[in-house]
């Protein structure tokens, strides 16, 4: 049993038009699954819709199994013990996503109280090894700034600590490197991968870059007009595309050949020379 | 208030190090310091300005101050004029007028004869106890319905509210308290309609000059009863005056607050949802509301004028209203510094407070 | 928020409604708030056009001192025997061209020294800015009624100090328009092009600086004829015989028993300033995101 199976999931508007259409996949145990494809294509709201924050109107049918529990119809209450303890997730933009007035202590913290009934000294507790967890230095120190005080690298890590503090089975990814610059997001994609294997959380990672999944993902969904598309390892995707869509959104990516030759050497996306990247 | 550009701080590569910039209680003290500085260079502007209304007049100040005899008589007028220092160059008019503040000279009023700066000094007190009672009954309601128009957009109460706000704001101040006084005093005799305490009542002991305060601490609490009597009616017509304002900007900085993608992340975290509201919405909102606040403070002080002569309050605002309607110029210049320097003051204390909020205020 | 979308902003603000082929009327008048609103102007408007509206001459002793409301007086008479609501009915005349006129004086202050301020920029924008930071020091109806006093009182003269109090707003406003436009690069490419300071402030700036500036001064209307009503309220505008809604109000402070005499100028005023400002708030709403770009959050 996987740790999410999403089966048939059906996300449509009143006037009935689908704008997520059937979609099945699983996330298993410290596996990496990408969800690709263009703006408009379905794959946000799939996050949404495993968080249970799918927009009023929309109607979400289907299901959705965590640890083989049904999510789909659960009551408000039971959503909001969910959230952020048993599935997580890190948004796009961290200079936006983190309340700007709080300490970095406060915003680690209260959600581990909410949930967990922790008291003051243990979150705090929890709160630096949560730092040192996503490698950031001068945790204490940390604790007391505010949001606008750090990089954009720093606040994303910060933000992945918040999602890694219940300590939950799922992570969900919307779109996390988009919003920083380039030679940070190496880092960050690092990170997570560390993270995974080290806690054995499934991540769900949104993307509209392909090019990244290719070493970091372990099975990508190809989403398109809120439908799968293709589905495979990413080793098939990348060796041997099969949808017409699919060889678009490769064909628009700049290739780099030698990274090829490593998947097909190693014979696994998850292994080969990621240090160099 | 904007956010800086958060790429400023820290390094562009992802290898964590350092501590950010500013250090000890993120930039608090040189916030401070700063704000300091800006409010002692304004309140010389208001010095400059109040100088620079003096010599607007039209009129030469021995017309208006000696009698026609005397004003036939030059070396009269040569020594009035040398006295009051009139041919002198401006800017060193302007100085002398600047030390004469310093000392707390505020100039003879015309229609009492005593120095304006003692006729403000008895009266400021009714006008400030005033005035600190209506911006608080402005600010506890205008925010309660403002966070309530925003947890209820564009739902009945949101429009109500609004609507509400909107009337209070088209109606002016003065006529609302003659309404108000004739209807609720002249006509129900509901409550008292002139004076801060019955008729019959003496003051209680003078400690701050605020009567609630004083009867209380000195334990008169029928004088305490009749003060607070008198105070409701003219508080709350003040009050109306700024609640649409303070109601309005509630309800958008709330709507902004729970507009941004940190309310989204809240949810994601699985916080409840009231706490979200009360968190993200309103604590983003607290310090435009802190801002707003003083605002209505400075407001209000200056709607005293309209409204203090309604309600024989005793008080700047009546002894302004007199003074306008008598062109007693120099009381009038006199109370504007004042009132200026304590609108300045509270401005001051609002920023403190506001930073103390947000920290992002302390970059400014 | 960059500043080509501020431009965009304020270009699409004061071109959409323009151009767009008005197959009906905008949203903003279609409101029933609104369109009570422009009843009542038009009402107004009416009345301040026909003097023969008014059943006495506002001027003249009528009729018994301080009779109460009657089918001969319609809201009674004042104390010199003139008809309460032929006065109130000329204080029209008085209050609202003149709010009017205090709306048009301060943004037309305020527009150009604005404009000035933002685009030669260094130390005249600083002096400018610092000069409207005096003026905010203090709080508006206090330093209007100084300088009003100073001068004397005349409804030219309230006008006068309460322009001088509102200009700041305007030219804090366009300011901020103008330095976001400076950025943009459609102005830096006319200048490279070589067109001249002259040119540019007209040709590029003007019209989005003035379709802001407009509805800023429909937002104000309302409190511009409070304002002035205020100002002769405390003697210092209109001048007896002068009827006028802030000094009749005035006036009546010393007769509580005749309700009517505060009534019927209150009434008035009450009316003219909900219409202006059910429009301006139909505007705002229309208007909302884009108007908080150009005024900084400001009300």
């Amino acid at each position: 049993m996987s740790t999410l199976e999403v089966t048939d999931l059906t996300i449509s508007r009143p006037d009935g038009v689908r704008l997520v259409d059937e979609v099945t996949f699983d996330v298993d145990r410290a596996e990496v699954v990408g969800i690709v494809g263009e703006s408009g294509s379905g794959k946000t709201l799939t996050g949404m819709a495993l968080l249970g924050l799918v927009p009023e109107p929309l109607a979400v049918a289907g299901s959705m199994r965590l640890g083989g529990r049904e999510l789909v119809g659960q009551s408000a209450q039971q959503w909001q013990r969910t959230r952020g303890r048993e599935i997580a997730m890190v948004l796009q933009d961290p200079s936006s996503a983190l309340h700007p007035m709080l300490k970095l202590g406060e915003q680690l913290t209260d959600h581990l109280r909410t949930h967990l009934g922790m008291g003051a000294k243990a979150a705090r507790a929890r709160a630096i090894t949560l730092l040192e967890q996503v490698h950031l230095p001068d945790a204490e120190e940390l604790l007391r700034r505010f949001p606008h005080q750090l990089s954009g690298g720093m606040k994303q890590r910060v933000a992945i600590a918040i999602a890694l503090a219940c300590e939950p089975s799922v992570l969900v990814a919307d779109e996390v490197t988009t919003a920083l610059d380039a030679n940070i997001r190496v880092g960050i994609l690092r990170l997570l991968d560390e993270l995974r294997r080290t806690t054995g959380m499934g991540i769900m990672f949104i993307t509209h870059d392909l090019a990244m999944l290719s070493s970091f993902a372990d099975r990508v969904n190809v989403f398109r007009r809120g439908v799968i598309v293709e589905q495979a390892t990413a080793t098939e995707l990348f060796t041997n595309p099969q949808h017409p869509y699919t060889h678009e959104l490769l064909d628009a990516v700049p290739r780099i050949p030698w990274k090829m030759v490593d998947l097909e050497a190693v014979g696994s996306a998850t292994e080969g020379n990621r240090d160099d990247a | 208030m904007s956010a800086p550009s958060v790429d400023s701080v820290g390094v562009s590569t992802d290898t964590p190090t350092g501590a950010p910039a500013s250090s000890g209680g993120a930039g608090y003290t040189r916030f401070v310091l700063r704000r300091v500085v800006a409010s002692v260079i304004t309140l010389f502007g208001i010095t400059i300005v109040s100088f620079g209304i003096s010599v607007l007049v039209p009129v030469r100040a021995e017309t208006v101050n000696l009698s026609q005899q005397a004003l036939a008589n030059p070396e009269v007028v040569a020594a009035f004029r040398e006295k009051f220092g009139l041919d002198l160059p401006i800017w060193e008019q302007y100085l002398r007028y600047l030390g004469g503040l310093l000392h707390g000279d505020l100039g003879i009023s015309q229609q009492t004869g005593n120095p304006v700066s003692t006729d403000l000094a008895n009266y400021a007190p009714a006008t400030l106890e005033l005035v600190v009672y209506a911006t608080l009954l402005s600010l506890v309601a205008g925010v309660a319905f403002g966070i309530i128009a925003a947890a209820m957009r564009n739902r009945w109460p949101d429009h109500l509210a609004r609507l509400v706000s909107l009337i209070g704001v088209s109606v002016p101040t003065y006529w609302l308290a003659l309404v108000g006084s004739t209807l609720l005093f002249r006509q129900l005799g509901w409550l008292p309609g002139s004076g801060r305490l019955d008729a019959t009542m003496m003051p209680p002991p003078r400690a701050t000059g605020f009567y609630t305060i004083d009867s209380l601490l000195a334990g008169q609490f029928d004088v305490f009863q009749s003060a607070v009597a008198h105070l409701i009616l003219p508080a709350a017509i003040l009050a109306i005056s700024t609640l649409g304002m303070i109601l309005r900007f509630t309800r958008s900085s709330v709507l902004d607050g729970l507009s941004t993608d940190a309310v989204k992340a809240a949810k994601v975290k699985g916080l409840p949802h009231r706490r979200v509201l009360m968190r993200y919405g309103v604590r983003m909102a607290s310090s435009p509301i802190i801002t707003v606040a003083a605002l209505s403070f400075g407001f209000l002080l200056a709607a005293t004028v309209y409204v203090e002569q309604i309600f024989s309050w005793g008080g700047m605002g009546q002894y302004a209203y007199r003074a306008s309607t008598n062109l007693d110029l120099s009381a009038i210049t006199g109370i504007s510094v004042v009132v200026a320097v304590i609108f300045l003051l509270v401005n001051f204390l609002a920023d403190l407070l506001a930073s103390a909020f947000d920290p992002r205020i302390r970059l400014q | 928020m960059t500043k080509t979308d501020v431009v965009a902003a304020v270009r699409q603000a004061t071109t959409t409604e323009l151009h767009r082929r008005h197959r009906r009327l905008p949203a903003w008048m279609r409101r029933p708030g609104t369109i009570f609103a422009f009843v009542v102007l038009a009402f107004w408007l009416l009345i301040i056009a026909l003097p023969v509206l008014r059943p006495y001459d506002p001027l003249a002793t009528v009729g018994p001192a301080l009779a109460p409301p009657g089918p001969e007086f319609l809201f009674g008479t004042d104390a010199l025997g003139r008809d309460n609501l032929s006065r109130t009915l000329a204080g029209a005349t008085v209050s609202i061209p003149n709010g009017i006129a205090i709306v048009v004086a301060a943004a037309t202050i305020g527009t150009t020294i604005g404009l000035i301020a933002g685009f030669f920029g260094g130390w005249v924008d600083e002096v400018l800015m610092r000069l409207a930071d005096l003026v905010f020091a203090f709080p508006s109806i206090i330093l209007a009624m100084a300088i009003a006093a100073a001068l004397g009182p005349s409804i030219q003269n309230a006008v006068i100090a309460a322009a001088i109090t509102w200009w700041p707003a305007y030219a804090r406003a366009v300011r901020s328009i103008v330095l976001a436009m400076r950025e943009s690069e459609f102005v830096l490419s006319n200048r490279l092009s070589g067109v001249g300071t002259f040119r540019s402030i007209v040709i590029d700036m003007l019209p989005a600086v003035l379709g802001s500036v407009l509805v800023l001064g429909m937002l104000d209307m309302g409190a511009a004829i409070l304002f002035l009503a205020g100002l002769s309220f405390l003697g210092l505008g209109a001048v007896p015989p002068t009827p006028e809604w802030g000094s009749m109000i005035s006036g009546a402070v010393q007769y509580f028993d005749e309700w009517w005499l505060a009534v019927a100028p209150g009434l008035a005023i009450v009316t003219v300033v909900l219409a202006f400002n059910l429009i301006g708030d139909a505007l705002r709403d229309q208007l909302e995101p884009r108007l908080q770009e150009m005024t900084g959050e400001q009300e």
